[in-house]
């Protein structure tokens, strides 16, 4: 079966961001989409420590030790982008003002539930920064992440059993193999990576597939 | 410094601004480790990075319990290290419902329904009610009996203004508190300050304290 690189797959994302959208990228490969974005179309990232309109990284000797993302890296802002508090930068993810969240997840269901922060191992304290609220709020909630796990198990399945960030939130997977939307009928091809087959995809998806609308 | 943080008693609840690197008063929460009161009950979204800041203060065993929505930044160990002991208590809340909480308190209210975290771990045991056909889970207020916070400017009426992504939770830290101490890298003539870029009004503010290089001694 082909398979994207992580490039690719946020390079996949990119070209589904509308231009003039809000767009909050969660921390990881999701990040990535912003290197992605075709510079005809202007997005305003939102970070949800606090600032709309992130721009790239500083070159280095220009950090602003307190102008940093979500992830903790030093970021700039660009031109009409402003600062705000914590409780502002929730509401505008509660409050439905984003357009976009992409996020990156360890469990998708058919149904569209979310599992991101934590898995059942509870030895470590568990981090769940701003996930839920974006989970929620988001008008639009993009997952982005590899299709199965490291020892090939589908992360797309009937029901999560990892605890779950949202319930029914998700709209669209974006996976190295296929994208997919959640639908009321259940999970149905958007499109197939190269010339892999809707059987293929099945074969390795805890849920079942519709295919593509005709 | 020391005087300013002189207020914080054994038991305590103490807020503390900041988000990952950026914002944290780490001037008073240095004041605060050396003050040294026991069974704190310390709210932060996060819990420090290697031996700065939060924790520094659960490195000596200066916290009983821990608020926070993200204690896992990459180099954090003394939270860890004491959840896996089971010496302190330890409440994780999502960041927005965090915030709010706080700003709640700062605002008089007692409680509110939020979606977040509808349907999920975190909201077990919690009152849940649908408006409109969506879930939403109540949640209260968190007040604390001191915030320590970091402004850019100050002036003697308290009055703040912060440096870009530095603001996060310090604002409505700063309201949520009976005595809120805020750090500032520079102290301005009340007036000085343009009124309109005032973000946190002086009325929720009630000491200011210039830094004075406590940690680049220590380093």
């Amino acid at each position: 079966m082909q398979s994207l690189s992580k490039e690719d797959m946020a390079r996949r994302v990119a070209r589904d961001i509308p231009d003039g959208a809000y767009v909050n990228l969660g921390i990881g490969m999701p990040t990535q989409v912003a290197n992605y974005v075709s510079d005809d179309r202007h997005v305003i990232y939102h970070s949800e420590n606090g600032i709309l309109g992130v721009g790239p990284a500083p070159a280095p000797g220009e950090e602003n030790p307190d102008l940093i993302n979500a992830g903790k890296q030093f970021v700039t802002l660009l031109p009409g982008g402003c600062y705000f508090d914590n409780a502002d930068s929730f509401a505008m993810m509660r409050g439905g003002h984003l357009d976009i969240a992409v996020l990156g997840a360890f469990q998708v269901s058919a149904t569209g539930d979310l599992a991101s922060w934590a898995t059942n191992d509870l030895s470590e304290p568990p981090a769940v920064g701003g996930a839920m609220d974006l989970a929620v709020g988001a008008r639009q909630l993009y997952v982005l992440m590899k299709h199965c796990t490291r020892d090939g198990e589908p992360k797309i399945l009937g029901e999560c059993d990892y605890p779950l960030t949202g319930k029914g939130v998700v709209d669209r997977i974006y996976s190295d193999l296929a994208v997919l939307d959640v639908t009321d009928e259940g999970l149905r091809v958007v499109e197939l990576v190269g010339d892999n087959t809707l059987e293929q995809v099945q074969a390795v998806t805890g849920a079942k597939l519709l295919p593509p609308e005709s | 410094m020391a005087e300013a943080v002189s207020v914080v008693k054994d038991g305590d609840v103490v807020m503390i601004g900041g988000f990952g690197s950026s914002g944290i008063p780490l001037e008073l929460i240095e004041a605060l480790r050396r003050h040294a009161p026991k069974d704190l009950t310390i709210i932060s979204n996060n819990a420090g990075v290697a031996e700065e800041g939060i924790a520094s203060l659960l490195r000596d065993g200066l916290v009983r319990k821990m608020v926070c929505s993200f204690p896992r930044s990459k180099g954090s160990v003394w939270l860890q290290k004491r959840y896996k002991e089971g010496s302190i208590d330890f409440e994780l809340v999502p960041q927005g419902t965090l915030g709010e909480r706080i700003r709640a308190a700062g605002a008089g209210l007692a409680a509110f329904y939020t979606p977040t975290a509808y349907g999920t771990l975190l909201a077990e045991g919690k009152e849940t009610r649908e408006f409109n056909g969506k879930g939403y889970v109540l949640e209260t207020a968190l007040h604390a009996d001191v915030a320590l916070i970091r402004g850019e400017k100050g002036d003697a009426w308290g009055n703040l203004t912060y440096n870009t992504a530095g603001r996060n939770f310090n604002p409505s830290m700063a309201m949520a508190a009976k005595t809120t101490i805020a750090e500032v890298k520079q102290i301005v003539e009340v007036g000085d300050l343009d009124p309109e870029a005032v973000v946190t009004p002086g009325i929720f503010v009630d000491t200011v304290v210039l830094q004075e290089g406590l940690l680049d001694a220590i380093a």
